[in-house]
């Protein structure tokens, strides 16, 4: 309730350009060379002061992409990148390395602030927001601060950089780095091996119900800079964390690349809720500048009776290119993926997910809600499949998809795939336009034609937002209203 | 005071013209019926007050205390004081009953420049309206609409016309697909808002609500016009000899 | 970013072959197919059907000639039959129906190039080897506003282990009813492509049926093209039991505006079959109807490929167009590969599509059983049932009747 009315009144204040997390840092920025080449590969490593193995996993990597070519099947289309023409890696100079927040660039933590993410401990505590969260905050490059880390070391739960976790836990990295999204998985991850620079790891023992919610939250600041982040969590048997991660990006003219990779990982009966709310920076409304999302997430159902959650709300980036996928490989492990997915002026989303079912008695769920406006391209891709042993698995997948104006474009490509007699996938889709009629009936009792749209499209995604922790719903909920801004009338 | 005069209307499209000349003053305070034929043109006159996009004005005006309706979107004749309780009140999935009543109060309040309701206040008001209308809790907190069966819709209707506290409330059909019980909550329920600065336009085509809401004056549609007006009694006799006197007459 | 020149394969090598004796006018055909070779996987339209893997091999060319019998399933249906002998069509030219006129010419073979084709216009493989191969196509023409209440029959026979390729041009004009049912039949090791394209009028109305009882060991691929005039009804059927590989595609396209298509299919697949069915709804003007329904029945080894497109331009509001895929695999090692899809540019629209691949319902044949029916008994009741959603859907009651018997005797089969 509370956020309806936040939603319209956002609505109502807001200009035509909408996107309110566009302003930018000025910082003094340790730099790479402009480029890409095995030099930089070993220039990041270096600044990282990462060990040989992982150098020498990155450089394979770069190798590899290097034979390799851009995927084309998506539904989206930019011009050729030139990936000579960014920068691999870009981080604060103050106090490179800062111990405690008081050591942090007060620069960079206004920057927080404005973004409105608390880092202050003490401001968490005295009841800034409503629950403790803990936050690993990327900037550019580098994770600036990872708060909570002591108090999460108590419970024996992992929660820092992957830099640091690549120097102070190497046996674990080692031996779940890239076994879910395999270094030639596709080119972006691959990409995303050579030259990522920082990201989250996670790790939860066995037994363990971490005590409040993990996030992280990734900031792209610099001109011209790729971020490519690399995030890590781990559930082992019987455990459960919820994390989520949030991003922004200043309003610039040109491109920027943004090709993360995340892996999770459950054993037995543990579970991961992974919640994203995505708002790069979307370009202007004739489609200049904006991200490139082009990211990979999987998570990897190891164990049996293990779960993975992807929740999404996306409705930032010039290009989003994304699907969560999970790899439902123990026995009667479960997948869901829920999300909601909003495109206005010429943005383009091709977005959904893969449900592999490998174990018996497997169960999957996907709820996907797509919103196109203005000039926008907004396509659900998903596929589900029943391996020979996946005996007994289940898929149910709704999609809908809501049209504002008639420049716009809604698509939905599914793919089934079974080999499995006892296997039962039931898929349904719809694609429609907000009533003429609950229109006018909204109308009637008042509301604006931007605040009718704004309520009925609260409703059509509700199903989804109740997926999201409560914070993040009530923002969520906010977002998707700004983004639909200018769609009506 | 609502004032309609030589109102023409005809479909968007230009196909069909449906009010030929309406004229119809409906005094504060006043409770006027409308009864009339099937495809008389009855509920047309309510979405075109109320400002459904649907209909295409070829001539006349419709005043609301001096102000002309027709200028203004619906939202704004919503804040001016109309009210249209729908024969067919549309559902809205997803979107709680609450949080709708929440978001179209506020709205109006805003239109006129008034401050927003307390959530407190808010919630006691909706709670003493919804009791008086045997609404339970648990429907507030359901899909606008959503599952409601007939009845509950057209209450749900009056709750939402007491909270927005109309100046001219219209009554499309309220009694079509209600028993008898359902029909006394609900004529309850607007005979509790009777006021001397708030009027009613109650459309029906059968005199059995009129035994409940009793209006001061009933009037006669046939094709797009008023053919007779007179008070409470007239609705009995329509009930005895039928409209066809009235549908011959128009015709000859 | 090594680019790699695959290998040919046998079949592609010997297509290329065959494209030697290629006449001058049908040489711009082979050569666009020539340059891009058979699909693969990697191709999204045949990410399923991986011909450069599935087809083994490219049959001698027919020489036409050879006598078959005059005995076909559609007796009973007093058509009207064009028989097309290993591509040559021949029909009794005494008793022609009124209002239908057909010849025969040796004209260029749309292949996605002409500037109205229906076909895809960048190319599709199966339609570029017909535009190459084919000898003469068969013309068959209705009259303005003729109502032929008896069916056409296009009876394709391939005689040998050869290839053969027919197309069909049909020309429905204003206010004309046709009904025009294709069946194929193949010997082992025949490998027929035939193209079926229909031009519809306004107020026409065209019900077109498609069905494969080649052999178990013959390759079949046919494609229907169909363009529809404001306010026509089409229909189109498609049932499956034969072939080791085949494929049908549909690329229909509405024209005119208030129109209504119709199109269903219902394959039953054993044994290592690989059987696709690809369609194309192009819904590119306004105020357009079209239901879609398909039923696969898999068992044994067989692959089913369903790939179904609506595709709603910029401007075609208040279209409404609803597709349904459904696939009951009977055995594990059987596969169903299923790709529903919506292209959709314009908001006032009404469009789903629903897709479910699952086993029998256990507490149906449980009911059933309880009543006392044995177990393969329930299950063919429960898959006559099934596959008679989409059967349903076939305007013409003697055709619907045969494929519902034929139905009946493929299940009593499987024992």
């Amino acid at each position: 309730m509370v956020a309806v009315k936040e939603t319209v009144e956002q609505v109502k204040t807001l200009d035509v350009d909408q996107y309110k997390y566009g302003f930018s840092t000025d910082l003094e920025v340790d730099k790479a060379p402009k480029g890409l080449s095995e030099d930089i590969v070993r220039f990041i490593s270096a600044k990282k002061g990462e060990p040989e193995w992982m150098l020498e996993w990155r450089l394979d990597a770069y190798k590899r992409w290097l034979t390799m070519t851009e995927p084309t099947w998506a539904r989206v289309h930019y011009p050729q990148i030139d990936f000579n023409e960014s920068y691999y890696y870009a981080a604060p100079k103050l106090n490179a390395a800062p111990k405690t927040l008081d050591e942090v660039d007060p620069a960079i933590l206004d920057a927080y602030k404005k973004l409105g993410i608390p880092l202050r401990e003490q401001e968490i505590l005295a009841g800034v927001t409503t629950s403790k969260v803990a936050v690993d905050a990327v900037f550019d490059s580098v994770s600036v601060v990872t708060t909570f880390k002591e108090e999460l070391k108590k419970a024996g739960v992992i929660f820092c950089s992957i830099s640091e976790a690549i120097k102070e836990h190497p046996e674990l990295v080692r031996k779940y780095l890239g076994t879910v999204v395999p270094v030639t998985d596709n080119y972006y991850a691959t990409l995303n091996c050579a030259v990522f620079t920082d990201g989250s790891f996670v790790y939860i023992p066995e037994g363990v119900r971490c005590p409040m919610e993990l996030s992280t939250y990734f900031r792209i600041n610099e001109k011209n800079t790729g971020q490519f982040e690399r995030t890590l969590i781990i559930a082992e048997k019987g455990s459960y964390v919820s994390y989520l991660e949030g991003c922004t990006a200043p309003q610039r003219d040109e491109n920027q690349l943004h090709a993360a990779v995340v892996e999770l990982v459950t054993m037995d009966d543990a579970e991961i809720k992974y919640s994203t709310v995505q708002n790069w920076y979307p370009g202007d409304a004739d489609g200049k500048g904006g991200i490139y999302n082009f990211v990979t997430k999987r998570g990897d159902c190891r164990g049996a009776n293990s779960k993975i959650s992807w929740t999404q709300v996306e409705t930032g980036s010039a290009i989003t290119w994304k699907y969560p996928s999970c790899i439902l490989r123990g026995d009667n492990s479960r997948g869901e993926f829920y999300s909601i997915a909003v495109s206005n002026g010429m943005q383009q989303v091709d977005s959904g997910t893969k449900m592999i079912h490998l174990g018996k008695n497997t169960t999957s769920r996907i709820i996907s809600k797509g919103i196109s406006a203005g000039r926008s391209q907004n396509t659900y891709r998903g596929q589900v499949s029943a391996h020979r042993k996946a005996s007994n698995a289940r898929n149910f997948t709704n999609c809908d998809s809501l049209l504002i104006g008639e420049q716009c474009g809604a698509h939905t490509v599914p793919y089934l795939e079974s080999k499995n007699a006892s296997a039962v996938f039931e898929h349904e889709a719809t694609t429609s336009k907000i009533s003429e009629e609950q229109m006018f009936y909204c109308r009637q009792r008042g509301l604006s034609a931007e605040e009718a749209t704004a309520l009925i499209v609260n409703g059509f995604v509700k199903d989804v937002l109740q997926q999201l922790p409560m914070e993040f719903a009530v923002e969520a909920q906010k977002l998707i209203s700004i983004s639909l801004e200018g769609s009506v009338g | 005071m609502l004032e309609i005069r030589n109102l023409h209307v005809a479909i968007e499209d230009g196909s069909k013209k449906i009010l030929n000349g309406l004229d119809l003053t409906i005094h504060n305070g006043e409770v006027a019926a409308i009864m009339g034929p099937n495809g008389s043109g009855k509920s047309t006159l309510s979405y075109v007050i109320a400002g459904k996009p649907d209909y295409e004005i070829l001539d006349g005006e419709i005043l609301l205390d001096g102000e002309n309706l027709l200028d203004m979107e619906p939202d704004a004749r919503a804040a001016a004081g109309v009210f249209l309780a729908f024969q067919y009140p549309l559902e809205i999935p997803g979107v709680a009953t609450m949080t709708f009543l929440k978001a179209a109060m506020n709205a109006q309040s805003r239109a006129r420049g008034e401050g927003e309701l307390k959530t407190p206040d808010f919630m006691r008001r909706v709670k003493v309206g919804a009791e008086k209308l045997g609404i339970p809790q648990e429907m507030l907190r359901r899909g606008l609409n959503v599952g409601f069966s007939g009845g509950e819709k057209k209450r749900m209707e009056i709750l939402q016309m007491a909270l927005l506290e109309p100046s001219i409330a219209i009554l499309d059909e309220t009694d079509s697909g209600l028993d008898i019980d359902a029909l006394k909550i609900v004529s309850e329920g607007v005979n509790a808002l009777r006021s001397a600065d708030r009027s009613f336009l109650v459309i029906t085509h059968y005199q059995r609500l009129l035994n409940y809401i009793v209006p001061d004056t009933v009037h006669v549609m046939s094709k797009g016009r008023i053919v007779k007006t007179g008070g409470k009694e007239l609705a009995l006799e329509l009930e005895a000899n039928g409209y066809a006197d009235y549908v011959s007459d128009v015709a000859a | 970013m090594a680019s790699v020149t695959p290998l040919k394969t046998s079949a592609e090598l010997a297509l290329i072959a065959q494209g030697a004796s290629v006449p001058a006018l049908r040489q711009p055909a082979f050569e666009r197919f020539a340059a891009a070779g058979l699909p693969h996987r990697r191709i999204e339209a045949y990410h399923y059907t991986d011909l450069r893997a599935l087809l083994k091999d490219a049959p001698p060319l027919a020489k036409a000639g050879a006598a078959v019998s005059s005995v076909s399933v559609l007796d009973e249906l007093d058509a009207f039959v064009v028989t097309v002998v290993d591509g040559q069509p021949t029909w009794a030219k005494g008793d022609a129906v009124a209002g239908v006129s057909i010849s025969l010419k040796g004209d260029a073979a749309d292949d996605g190039l002409a500037a109205d084709s229906v076909f895809p216009k960048d190319g599709d493989p199966i339609v570029a080897l017909n535009a190459a191969f084919v000898d003469q196509t068969l013309h068959l023409s209705v009259a303005d506003g003729a109502q032929i209440d008896k069916p056409v029959h296009l009876r394709f026979v391939t005689t040998g282990a050869v290839s053969a390729y027919a197309r069909v041009v049909v020309e429905i004009a204003d206010g004309a009813k046709l009904t025009l049912i294709e069946t194929h039949e193949s010997a082992t090791g025949a490998l027929a492509n035939s193209v079926v394209e229909a031009v519809v009028g306004d107020d026409a109305h065209f019900d077109h049926m498609r069905i494969n009882l080649v052999d178990p060991q013959a390759t079949l691929l046919t494609t229907f093209g169909g363009r529809m005039g404001a306010r026509s009804t089409v229909t189109s059927g498609n049932f499956v039991t034969g072939s080791a590989l085949s494929r049908h595609q549909v690329f229909l396209r509405f024209e005119g505006e208030g129109s209504n298509a119709t199109i269903s299919g219902a394959s039953l697949l054993k044994d290592r079959q690989h059987v696709d069915t690809t369609l194309v709804v192009d819904h590119a003007v306004p105020e357009c109807v079209s239901r879609e329904h398909f039923a696969h029945v898999l068992d044994g080894e067989a692959t089913g490929v369903f790939q179904g497109k609506i595709i709603v331009r910029p401007h075609a509001q208040q279209t409404d167009g609803k597709m349904m895929s459904r696939a009951v695999l009977l055995a594990d090692g059987a596969t169903m590969n299923n790709k529903p899809e919506l292209e959709i540019f314009a908001d006032d629209v009404q469009c789903g599509h629903g897709a479910t691949v699952g086993a029998l319902d256990d507490d149906l044949l449980f009911y059933l059983r309880a009543r006392g029916l044995p177990k393969a008994e329930a299950e063919a009741l429960m898959l006559q049932a099934f596959v008679g959603e989409a059967l349903e859907m076939i305007p013409h009651e003697g055709v619907r009747e045969m494929l519902e018997a034929m139905t009946e005797t493929w299940l009593k089969a499987r024992g």
